[in-house]
């Protein structure tokens, strides 16, 4: 049986279209906002919800989403809460969500427990910064039984046998970091993007969706012509910060995505 | 052997860093080899270490305090080193293994300023561009080595950002080398950090116990009794413990217990802490119950860190060392005592050590025992905080 990750990019691939994923970071500024930006961006057609879980320590995170996480814990968010609110907006949505989680945050609530409340709760994946496939083989493990997805990161520092490593225990997709650096908009893409991912495709078939860097919607389109999508954070949580406390804040973020969006 | 070929000290270490980082650590790994078969570079870090940086150093004994405490209590005297600390073994060592690998900027983190200093140090000897990370607090408390590492031609960077002291600058350190990995050498300051780190750092400083031993077997014609080092990242009791693995010697590490154990302003990840991931590495921690790590507190900066080095972890869960902690108070005491009796104004760090030995330690074992002390540091840096405390002279 297929998880709502591979369905999404069936039916993408089958429409001849590119994922759009969006991130925002539960908690900022709370709880309640964040349970209507994720109805906001599956409305606004993002194809897939990347939702981090506050961390006191990001280390792979630009300033943005440090603060954004900084937001986060100010809100009193943890990961309990955080699977709360999934398993609520699963009552009415599809659309797929995968996690961003630090490791230490997974392993403190025990890898197995991590991965049954997970897929309990209806998140379909998780995304581990600083996860290498190395240290990640007793929770693939446990994600394979279930069904749930293990996104790895590639970057452009990964050597052809990395590649390989990592596609052999991925699965949903595979996250390609666009650049050497942490998270954060950038006014211009890497320029070795485009080698890399056909470096990369020609040894796996997982869909490669990249991310780190990507904030206007010429960027999404440029990256979804050569990939299978595009991943935008920071510059959808520049928005949120922005406007924290206006009463249009979630009106404003949905508005951007469409335009992010528009371009693909 | 330990660590093992993927980097763990029984369950601790290993690689938990983006992936962006894996090749260079890789390759760091596979130069450390080579550099450690490499007769010319250990030649040429071996004079090094005894022109540049004053080794060995002198192993006394304390007469004074050893008189005191009833027992005979040796210090080794880390303190006498070029730039005031032990750190200097591993700046110099990694430094070199820069050049070797052809970078010519070199990035640190700094919590006392210690590390960033010799950093710096070796950054201008070499000629090497450096920046370091220091928090914000952290440059408060140590402005003169902030100076200092200024006039030697670093860039101290403030790290703004959660605590703004050790944990954060490691994470902005983290940050800067994943954004500039291919010109850039990361140099570490303690044995912490993703797999090789841990193991390189406790190579270069593990000159402490191998001097240690040899001036023993000189002096008193047997090892000692008993080996206490501070342990904050745990840099300098690694280096001093490591050579003792297989002998008997008990070894002993001094965490910060700041305000008190049972207070929540401590630096004692080892006896209260748990097993988590910081910073590329697993090993105890303070962390709260949903995993999010805390803030350490000592008074000493190099104490001054949620995390500990993997291989202490390996030590605890196995009985090869103990651990214990002093307190703020009890470490000025230490620092103290050392100062009136001897003569010798130590860091803060060490004197968590000192104190331990002296007045916990010496006390409850027989006469006859030998007790050796890491005098990892010197206390200049610390002499502004003394002061604050309006310390009686």
């Amino acid at each position: 049986m297929l998880n709502r990750i591979d369905l999404k990019f069936k039916e993408l691939r089958k429409q001849g279209k590119k994922a759009f994923i969006a991130f925002i970071m539960a908690g900022d500024p709370s709880l309640r906002v964040t349970k209507k930006l994720i109805f906001e961006l599956s409305l606004k057609g993002a194809d897939i919800i990347e939702l981090g879980v506050p961390f006191s320590d990001p280390m792979a995170d630009g300033p943005t989403i440090q603060k954004s996480s900084e937001r986060g814990l100010k809100s009193k968010t943890t990961l309990t809460s955080v699977f709360n609110l999934v398993r609520n907006v699963r009552l009415q949505i599809e659309t797929p969500i995968v996690f961003l989680i630090y490791y230490n945050l997974v392993f403190h609530y025990g890898l197995e427990k991590f991965i049954n409340t997970a897929v309990d709760s209806g998140v379909d994946g998780v995304v581990i910064p600083d996860l290498p496939p190395e240290e990640s083989i007793d929770l693939c493990k446990i994600a394979k039984k279930n069904r749930f997805s293990i996104i790895h990161l590639l970057a452009p520092t990964s050597s052809i046998d990395r590649v390989k490593k990592v596609s052999n225990v991925s699965s949903g997709f595979i996250y390609y970091v666009s650049l050497t650096g942490t998270t954060g908009a950038r006014k211009k893409l890497a320029a070795d993007i485009g080698a890399n991912l056909r470096n990369i495709k020609n040894i796996t078939k997982i869909p490669v969706c990249v991310g780190f860097g990507i904030s206007t919607p010429g960027q999404v389109k440029e990256i979804q012509k050569i990939s299978d999508g595009a991943i935008v954070g920071s510059a959808i949580i520049k928005v949120i910060e922005n406007n924290i406390g206006k009463k249009d804040l979630v009106k404003k973020v949905g508005n951007f995505v469409k335009t992010l969006k528009g371009g693909g | 052997m330990l660590p093992d070929k993927f980097g763990k000290f029984g369950v601790f270490g290993g690689k938990f860093v983006p992936e962006t980082l894996m090749m260079a650590l890789e390759e760091l790994e596979k130069e450390y080899k080579i550099a450690q078969k490499d007769a010319k570079f250990k030649k040429e870090l071996d004079n090094l270490l005894e022109v540049y940086a004053g080794r060995p150093t002198p192993l006394y004994l304390a007469k004074n305090i050893s008189k005191k405490a009833g027992r005979k209590i040796y210090l080794k005297r880390e303190d006498l080193l070029h730039t005031g600390a032990h750190k200097i073994n591993n700046t110099l060592g990694q430094a070199l293994l820069a050049v070797k690998m052809g970078k010519r900027r070199i990035i640190a983190e700094t919590g006392a300023g210690q590390h960033g200093l010799a950093t710096a140090t070796s950054a201008a000897l070499f000629g090497l561009s450096c920046d370091v990370y220091m928090g914000e607090e952290d440059i408060h408390r140590q402005a003169l080595n902030v100076f200092k590492m200024r006039l030697l031609g670093a860039r101290v960077i403030p790290v703004y950002s959660g605590s703004k002291t050790l944990k954060d600058a490691t994470s902005e350190a983290i940050r800067d080398w994943v954004t500039n990995v291919k010109n850039t050498y990361y140099v570490i300051g303690s044995a912490i950090g993703p797999h090789p780190y841990p193991m390189i750092v406790r190579d270069f400083q593990s000159v402490i116990g191998k001097e240690t031993k040899k001036q023993f077997m000189k002096y008193e014609k047997r090892l000692p009794d008993y080996m206490v080092a501070c342990v904050g990242g745990g840099s300098n009791a690694m280096g001093f413990f490591r050579p003792f693995f297989k002998t008997n010697v008990k070894l002993i590490g001094v965490e910060a217990a700041g305000l008190g154990l049972n207070t929540e302003k401590h630096g004692a990840s080892l006896c209260k802490g748990s097993v988590g991931i910081l910073h590329g590495t697993k090993s105890y921690l303070l962390q709260d119950k949903f995993g999010q790590v805390k803030i350490a507190h000592s008074i000493s900066a190099g104490l001054d860190y949620p995390g500990t080095g993997p291989e202490h972890s390996y030590y605890k869960e196995t009985g090869r060392a103990e651990y214990t902690a002093v307190a703020d108070k009890e470490a000025l005491q230490g620092f103290k005592m050392l100062t009136e009796l001897e003569g010798i104004i130590p860091a803060l760090e060490s004197s968590h050590a000192i104190y331990y030995a002296a007045k916990k330690l010496a006390p409850k074992i027989g006469r006859d025992k030998i007790i050796a002390v890491c005098l990892s540091g010197r206390g200049d840096k610390d002499i502004d905080i003394v002061k604050g405390l309006k310390f009686k002279v």
